[in-house]
């Protein structure tokens, strides 16, 4: 038997560096893969209370999570497919205009 | 037994996180976070969630990891450009992340004994329940992630075409 706590804390860890990725990446699908490192460290605490409580619902509020996660994906990496065609770039520091 | 499987797995995605931190190019990066997401699936496994494990890893490593690495390829996605903007974010990135973690890991060792603990097979969700619950109380929100999944394969579909 081992405390949730430690579940949580791990995944306070995954989000940290989550974070960390996200400010420190220059590369925009970089930056997208630590958005999904955070939605997954969100994820695992949703389980984990979900054990603690004995509620369904939690997991369930991961399975939705889940599935907006995925239609995300596939719309940002076909924004990022538009960029790359109209910038040619995926460097985020030389996208800083709303406009060509 | 259990903490022996925690922390084997824990440290997996510890590592596989870290890894995608410091890896300069994006297709190490995305292996690194299929690590991640495959060992997050058998501490779903261990907290009892044997349907999310199966879809963290059907969706997750599966369709969104395969996804990524994907367009990562038709991109042809070189190393990562240091620039001048990144400088900032290395001044606010670290103490940023750290500060959260040590409030996080504060509040939850503090709050440790109320938390209770986890056994292996102490609390099981299987697939009836969770789709009994899902498909009677929720089904209404469940249609509209179908409505939602649609909009956004049409919207992929439109941004991605080719302009003429």
């Amino acid at each position: 038997m081992i405390p949730i706590a430690y579940y949580l804390i791990l995944s306070a860890i995954l989000f940290s560096i989550g974070v960390a990725a996200f400010l420190i990446k220059r590369n925009i699908i970089s930056i997208f893969m630590s958005i999904e490192l955070m939605l997954n460290a969100v994820n695992l605490t949703f389980v984990a209370f979900a054990h603690r409580w004995h509620q369904v619902n939690g997991q369930i509020f991961v399975f939705f999570v889940m599935v907006v996660a995925a239609a995300e994906a596939a719309v940002g990496l076909a924004i990022i497919i538009a960029l790359f065609r109209t910038r040619g770039t995926l460097n985020v520091d030389q996208v800083d205009l709303m406009k060509l | 037994m259990y903490l022996v499987l925690f922390l084997i797995f824990g440290g997996l995605c510890v590592a596989g996180a870290l890894n995608l931190l410091l890896q300069h190019h994006p297709i190490n990066s995305a292996l690194s976070l299929i690590v991640v997401m495959t060992s997050l699936a058998v501490l779903y496994l261990l907290l009892g969630a044997e349907f999310l494990a199966a879809a963290q890893v059907i969706v997750y490593s599966g369709a969104i990891m395969v996804l990524f690495t994907f367009v990562i390829m038709l991109l042809n996605a070189g190393v990562e450009e240091r620039t001048h903007g990144s400088k900032a974010a290395y001044i606010v990135g670290f103490p940023g992340a750290a500060a959260l973690l040590g409030i996080l890991v504060y509040i939850f060792l503090k709050q440790k004994d109320h938390l209770g603990g986890a056994k292996l097979g102490g609390y099981l969700v299987t697939t009836h329940d969770l789709s009994s619950v899902l498909f009677r109380d929720l089904l209404l929100p469940f249609e509209v992630t179908s409505v939602l999944i649609l909009v956004a394969i049409l919207g992929a579909v439109a941004l991605a075409r080719k302009e003429h």
